[in-house]
């Protein structure tokens, strides 16, 4: 293991390690625009030189790997004077249009500019080289050509991880540029990437533009609810309302990165939302207070149980669900409710694209964990048919939807149930059909769990309380059972977690502790 | 005087392969067969041929930087880009004497156990390429290059890549680039092409001038060929000399004679009525000196005392009456057109002067102008991937340094005092 000193501090770090990545051990930073730990080394920014001993030239850290007894310094004259030239360099022809510009506030170049520069400029406005701005280029992405610092940091994203290689350097000196070939827009499931690791405002997302800005926003750690991948990500929020998703760096499950279709799910804890209880009376919606909805559909459950038997009552969960929830709705229906009728079905959205990358089949993110909790997928045929039958009297669903059922026809099967109660974040067909409604957080609204295809346990966390009159369903079903004599302590996700790590095989040993933010493998078979 | 290269260049049919072997050609390759591979290797280091193409490398080291194991086919690339200004060495040999550059090859790739070679020649060569894949295909038909030469069992092929015009593809990590059907952007170094080269095999990238040096070295000796220049650079050199001289052109010269002996009596002095102002002494990326310094041995180590290179060979003689600001932004011009846009420090910084200049030649200078350039100069300098910011540097600084004065006035009197404008 090299032994090497940075600004007269010694530090051991394994063989092969960059000087970027060796000085982070150490607590310094490097600055760097090209360089990104998940691509290729492009050494071409000339920000991070430093200066190593016994190299008449600086070296760049991002390509000079330690060897033993090496010295390094970053905080020299020379060094910095490297450092603010660089940084001049890659401003004089930048547009320095911040106060229009998305990327401000979380920009490279305001960032290092004021680290590392707070130089005057010394370039004649009239010299700026001017590039073509608000370039549509396809996928999720604007690209501005003349903020752009020509890091090359997309291209090689487009080389190396997609494959697709859309962008491309064009023109020489300080006309380059970075483009589209004519005719060829970005064309994968994963361009919202680049806007995350374009270091400026080159390159910003469609969807996020123009919103809001990034300073006034808050984050969270969240998962991604779309799919059964999981990607780790950052929920970043303003007051009630979620503006976007951006991955969290998780590498055994999605490195850096997260796909389109995945940044847009920030869109369902803002829209189409259920915030109020609501009790059906004659066929009018009407909103309840929490007390009066919880007490009167514990009492139609009840009164179900007690006139037709609990083989009148049906459960059908959601793998949209956390663990936390689904262990709860499995306890209801087995222990209070004492049904037998208790199932999942999937959500199905979109063409069930699926690749070998990130993006999964599954659209559901915690399938694996409602198997691993016993929650049956086969018994939701049955509970379709039963209901279909007439046989079902009461029926507790979970989500905005049945399986793939239509709105017609999840209105024609529910016809068939005297009373359907929903737990949901969403309207939906079944919210339309639902004689009450009771209204669920969303995923950036509470805390839990989800397991992901590969049975991974990852953390979610709660970036705001709940909106409106929603709660998390942990509280709704705890009150739910509550009410039909369970006895239930009410707690948090962390305390059912535990519960569930002491009852639940593939779940064993396992704490929110332990969890820690990456998450970790259940055992068992799910 | 002992020639090396171009004592045939006057016969037309020189570059056919019949006259060339007819006055002695290819017998080298014919020794060199007969050699241990070790053997020429050795002679090419006591020659002390230091690479032509303008960084001066002795060959024979560099030769030396290929991994020791066989395990992977290695690779010879001829940079015939000679993009240089002021350089026109490498084109004479190509349209003049092309199988002493291919019987270069041969040799060399026997020595170094190379099975491919490739010549990148710059794409305005265009009758270059054509005389020299000519030369090609006579070497494959009289059995020189191909499967199985000469009996010897060793195998060669050499084929022929012309570039796109681009100077940075001069540069050999670039070249090798282009040479790939990439974008002609140098590589971050290591890997050096030694180990990490063409197509990701080993790689030795020569200058045409270098390689057709070898058989003369192998059939002569390498202590012969030392013994022409000087102490630590053998041989003798292409010298190009331009500009309003009496007989400007290529001249073969012993490495070491004196930049004066190269105008004055080679090229014939000054052209009437002209006065000595300055000479960029080898090729537009090397540092100019003034008509007083040019009492100086023509060989690496001697022009490098003095502050300068011999780079490439490229004398180009600059006479009293022109506007040194002037002939710096011309240069700048060019280097802010061939940056490659690649590295922050060339790309912004070669613009950045060609525009200072620009507005200093044409009376719009402003005040600390000249200590902006410097100062832009210093950010580029040694910071980049390449040596093309330091291209761009060293005339820059050079320019400023020698004539200072010239540039200052521009600036106090807000005109060209030649009259010029840009």
């Amino acid at each position: 293991m090299p032994n090497f000193t940075i600004n007269g501090i010694s530090v051991d770090v394994p063989q092969g390690t960059t000087i970027l990545e060796a000085a982070k051990t150490a607590g310094i930073e490097i600055p760097h625009y090209c360089y990104h730990p998940k691509l290729s080394v492009a050494g071409n920014c000339r920000m991070c030189l430093v200066e190593v001993e016994k190299f008449p030239k600086l070296q760049i850290a991002c390509n000079t790997i330690v060897t033993d007894g090496m010295a390094v310094k970053t905080d020299s004259e020379k060094v910095k004077q490297a450092v603010t030239g660089v940084l001049e360099f890659l401003l004089i022809h930048h547009p320095i249009d911040c106060p229009i510009c998305d990327q401000a506030g979380e920009c490279g170049l305001q960032i290092y500019y004021m680290k590392y520069g707070l130089h005057k400029s010394r370039y004649a406005v009239e010299d700026k080289v001017h590039k073509k701005k608000v370039q549509d280029i396809g996928g999720q992405i604007i690209l501005d050509a003349e903020r752009c610092i020509l890091c090359s940091r997309c291209i090689r994203f487009l080389q190396e991880v997609t494959g697709t290689g859309e962008l491309e350097f064009f023109q020489r000196g300080d006309h380059s540029e970075i483009s589209i070939f004519p005719g060829r827009p970005l064309d994968n499931r994963y361009t919202g990437n680049l806007a995350d690791i374009c270091p400026v405002g080159a390159l910003t997302s469609k969807d996020f533009r123009f919103k809001c800005r990034v300073w006034l926003l808050r984050g969270a750690r969240s998962i991604c609810p779309g799919c059964a991948n999981g990607c780790n990500v950052e929920a970043h929020f303003k007051e009630e309302i979620l503006y976007r998703l951006k991955p969290r760096q998780n590498d055994e499950v999605n490195k850096t990165w997260m796909c389109d279709p995945g940044r847009l799910e920030y869109k369902k804890a803002n829209e189409a939302r259920l915030l109020t209880p609501v009790n059906r009376e004659n066929g009018i919606p009407k909103a309840a207070p929490w007390e009066a909805a919880l007490s009167s559909v514990a009492f139609r459950l009840w009164e179900m149980v007690e006139k037709h038997g609990p083989g009148s009552v049906a459960v059908i969960a959601s793998p949209q669900f956390s663990n936390e929830e689904l262990f709860l709705a499995r306890k209801l229906a087995d222990e209070v409710l004492r049904t037998p009728h208790l199932g999942f079905s999937l959500r199905t959205v979109g063409d069930g694209f699926a690749d070998d990358f990130l993006i999964k089949a599954d659209k559901n993110p915690n399938t694996r964990g409602a198997k691993l909790l016993g929650i049956s997928e086969e018994k939701f045929d049955d509970i379709v048919q039963n209901v279909a039958d007439g046989k079902i009297r009461a029926l507790l669903v979970f989500g905005n939807g049945i399986a793939d059922l239509s709105d017609a026809e999840t209105g024609r099967l529910l016809a068939n149930v005297p009373f359907v109660v929903q737990i949901a974040t969403n309207e939906g067909a079944v919210s339309r059909a639902a004689h009450a409604i009771l209204p669920s957080a969303s995923f950036v609204e509470r805390g839990g769990t989800f397991t992901n295809h590969a049975g991974r346990v990852q953390r979610f966390w709660m970036g705001f309380p709940p909106r409106g009159k929603a709660r998390s369903a942990i509280e709704i079903i705890t009150g739910l059972a509550n009410r039909l004599g369970a006895g239930w302590k009410s707690g948090g996700e962390a305390q059912v977690f535990r519960a569930i790590a002491q009852s639940e095989a593939p779940f064993a040993g396992m704490s929110y502790e332990s969890l820690g933010e990456l998450g970790q493998t259940a055992g068992g078979k799910g | 005087m002992e020639l090396v290269l171009t004592t045939h260049f006057g016969n037309d049919r020189y570059r056919h392969a019949d006259t060339y072997e007819q006055l002695g050609g290819y017998a080298a390759m014919r020794k060199a067969f007969s050699m241990p591979k070790e053997e020429i290797v050795a002679e090419v280091r006591k020659a002390n041929l230091r690479g032509r193409g303008g960084a001066g490398f002795p060959a024979g080291v560099k030769w030396g930087f290929l991994p020791k194991d066989l395990s992977r086919p290695r690779v010879l690339v001829i940079n015939a880009d000679e993009g240089e200004p002021g350089t026109f060495k490498d084109r004479l040999i190509m349209s003049r004497g092309p199988h002493l550059m291919i019987e270069g090859i041969v040799i060399t790739s026997y020595a170094l156990t190379i099975h491919n070679g490739y010549v990148y020649i710059r794409g305005e060569f265009v009758r270059e390429a054509e005389i020299v894949q000519e030369a090609i295909d006579e070497a494959y038909a009289k059995g020189y290059l191909g499967k199985n030469i000469l009996g010897s069992g060793y195998d060669l092929e050499v084929t022929v890549h012309r570039g796109a015009g681009a100077y940075i593809c001069g540069e050999e990590t670039s070249l090798l680039n282009s040479l790939e059907g990439k974008r002609g952007w140098p590589r971050v170094k290591p890997p050096f092409p030694a180990s990490v080269g063409a197509f990701g095999l080993p790689t030795i990238v020569n200058n045409v001038e270098t390689i057709a040096d070898i058989p003369w070295i192998v059939t002569h000796g390498g202590e012969k060929f030392a013994s022409l220049g000087v102490e630590k650079d053998g041989g003798t050199r292409l010298v190009c000399v331009s500009g309003p001289v009496k007989k400007p052109g290529v001249y073969e010269l012993p490495v070491g004679i004196s930049l004066r002996s190269i105008l004055y009596e080679h090229a014939g002095g000054m052209q009437d009525g002209k006065a000595l102002k300055a000479v960029i002494p080898g090729g537009s990326s090397t540092p100019v000196i003034r008509a007083d310094e040019i009492d100086v041995g023509y060989d690496i180590d001697s022009m490098q005392k003095i502050g300068t290179m011999a780079g490439s060979g490229g004398v180009i003689v600059i006479p009293e009456g022109t506007c040194m600001v002037r002939a710096l932004s011309v240069l700048m011009n060019f280097y802010a057109h061939e940056s490659c846009g690649q590295c922050t420090p060339c790309r912004e910084g070669c613009g950045w002067l060609a525009r200072v200049l620009r507005r200093i030649e044409n009376g719009e200078g402003r005040e600390g102008d000249v200590e902006l350039i410097l100062n832009v100069c210093d950010n580029m300098m040694g910071r980049t991937i390449c040596p093309l910011a330091d291209a761009a540097v060293m005339p820059a600084q050079s320019f400023i340094w020698k004539f200072r004065e010239e540039f200052d006035r521009h600036v106090r009197d807000k005109k060209c005092p030649y009259g010029n404008t840009f």
